[in-house]
């Protein structure tokens, strides 16, 4: 498959706005949704909508497959070694609150601490705080390095028999850059410490094998990889999950319920109460699928590494500009630019960008504690997906001089 | 000039342009030559909730007057404030509150400012109403 074949199954991407050509480079926010995706949820919508696992007609098996076909699907795309490891949640912010609560009712204490990356997104930064603030327990912030890298040094630093859990990302949204996940899990693991890893963006870009990286807990957004809104996944270790409570009670969670006790139904039932957002977490099987797809396709891979090598090198040409996260290593970074230029305030370009058709973020992209860092109220971001092109690059950047000029 | 009249006149000056980066030119111009705000009166105090980018908002009242001066660090923002001086600062407290601020939807603002900046906006509007209400 090409970059053109590709675009064919994402309608959006031919759309005008104020009646330019659209181009959408806001993908690490949430990326387009492809025919297949769409066809399923409509299908389903339309032929099989009925409330799953409860009752014994056609219409209820349909959508209980789907679902269930769905988790598969995540399984699969994880190499989790066993179904009941998936959980469905609303996305990965609820993932990581469920784990806050319910690890945390389970394993943290007022004399607890809990190791938590300073470059995080917020949904993997003020869940913990809340715990912390809760159970009285203490949070120390793990630093990244001068490239932007979490330092495995401050890691060993922070590692101590009180530690509880370390949280990390996979990839930073506003940096881009891998992580060395695998060598934090190894560390936290020989002190002793489980790992949960943000995978909201590393999944996008990475064949993430949880049995390989020997995670805890892995969590992910389906919106992001051409999946459905509303539907994220929490991976987490059968032993773990185990010894936590659930999270939220009611539905199809329970075992037995009597006025003196209520039991809880078995993994991966336990943590998904209530009627779950059945026909958009289905609908995450061909997304995933696509992505795959996607990630094993030569063609397209050269056509994307050419793009994000040709982006990289017009970008480090703009005057004043300043990008964030090291730019060296190819392999480690994706196709997430966040930058500021001088003198330019980031939210009057991002304005002028969207009048020239091209979408972009800016602000603080939800990772205030890492604007801080750097000293800055808030930056740009650029984030493109294999659907894009060099034709797209050639109007953002034309785009960002007529503003640039518009503004100085 | 009475708001209405003011009103009448940003109208005139916006229907000029047809397109939308031109109008921001407009409003960009407009911000560079925003009259100079006390770096001592960006306090918190002043400060403008519900802006991405950070407004600041002095009121003085003179012989039952409303007089606005603001700034912010974002230049369109500042443009944007610029034209609500224009139209309201000078003007009574009863006749601050008597607008309906249609002025704001009439060149096409509003819809076309992305949902923070518009946020923006309303909160802008609604401090110089509550500056009003304070000053009746």
């Amino acid at each position: 498959m090409n970059t053109q074949e590709l675009r064919k199954i994402f309608p959006i991407l031919d759309s005008k706005v104020y009646g330019r050509k659209l181009v959408y480079f806001d993908n690490a926010a949430t990326s387009q949704r492809p025919l297949s995706v769409v066809d399923m949820m409509y299908d389903l919508n339309l032929h099989h909508n009925a409330n799953i696992h409860r009752a014994v007609h056609k219409l209820s098996a349909d959508a209980t497959d789907a679902y269930e076909n769905a988790r598969d699907a995540a399984r699969l795309f994880l190499n989790a070694e066993d179904r009941r490891q998936i959980i469905f949640t609303s996305g990965t912010t609820a993932a990581i609150n469920l784990v806050a609560y319910s690890f945390g009712s389970a394993f943290v204490d007022k004399d607890s601490e809990i190791i938590v990356g300073e470059a995080e997104h917020h949904s993997n930064f003020v869940p913990w705080q809340q715990l912390a603030l809760r159970t009285g327990a203490n949070i120390k912030y793990l630093r990244i390095d001068d490239k932007g890298y979490y330092s495995l040094d401050s890691l060993r630093s922070l590692l101590g028999p009180k530690t509880k859990l370390v949280c990390v990302n996979h990839a930073s949204n506003v940096l881009g850059l891998l992580n060395p996940v695998k060598e934090i899990i190894q560390i936290c693991h020989q002190a002793g410490v489980p790992v949960l890893v943000d995978g909201a963006q590393g999944a996008v870009h990475c064949k993430v094998d949880v049995q390989d990286l020997d995670c805890d807990f892995y969590a992910f957004s389906a919106h992001k990889l051409f999946g459905p809104t509303g539907v994220g996944v929490l991976y987490g270790k059968t032993e773990l999950l185990e010894q936590m409570p659930p999270f939220l009670c009611g539905g199809e969670m329970v075992g037995t319920v009597s006025l003196e006790k209520t039991t809880f139904a078995p993994l991966p039932m336990k943590f998904e109460a209530g009627t779950q957002n059945f026909v958009n977490a289905a609908a995450i099987s061909p997304a995933l699928e696509l992505l795959s797809n996607i990630l094993n396709d030569k063609e397209l891979d050269t056509e994307f590494e050419q793009l994000k090598a040709y982006f990289l090198e017009k970008l480090r040409q703009v005057p004043g500009i300043t990008l964030y996260g090291d730019t060296s290593q190819a392999d480690k970074k994706l196709p997430i630019y966040s930058f500021t230029i001088e003198g330019v305030h980031h939210e009057d370009l991002a304005i002028l960008l969207d009048k020239m058709g091209v979408a972009v973020r800016s602000g603080q992209m939800c990772a205030e504690p890492l604007m801080n860092h750097f000293g800055v109220s808030g930056m740009l971001r650029a984030s493109l997906m294999q659907y894009n092109t060099m034709e797209e690059a050639d109007i953002f950047f034309s785009a960002l001089e007529r503003a640039l000029e518009m503004l100085k | 000039m009475t708001i209405k009249e003011k009103e009448q006149q940003v109208i005139e000056d916006f229907s000029i342009y047809d397109e939308w980066l031109d109008k921001y030119e407009y409003i960009i111009e407009l911000g560079k030559s925003l009259d100079s705000y006390p770096e001592e009166m960006k306090t918190d105090e002043h400060l403008i909730k519900g802006c991405q980018s950070r407004v600041w908002l002095n009121t003085e009242v003179k012989d039952g007057k409303l007089y606005f001066t603001a700034d912010s660090d974002a230049i369109i923002t500042k443009g944007i404030i610029s034209l609500l001086i224009s139209i309201y600062s000078g003007q009574s407290a009863a006749d601050i509150l008597a607008s309906d601020f249609s002025v704001v939807q009439e060149i096409g603002l509003k819809d076309n400012l992305s949902p923070t900046r518009a946020n923006g906006l309303v909160s802008m509007i609604e401090t110089i109403r509550k500056m009003a209400a304070l000053n009746v």
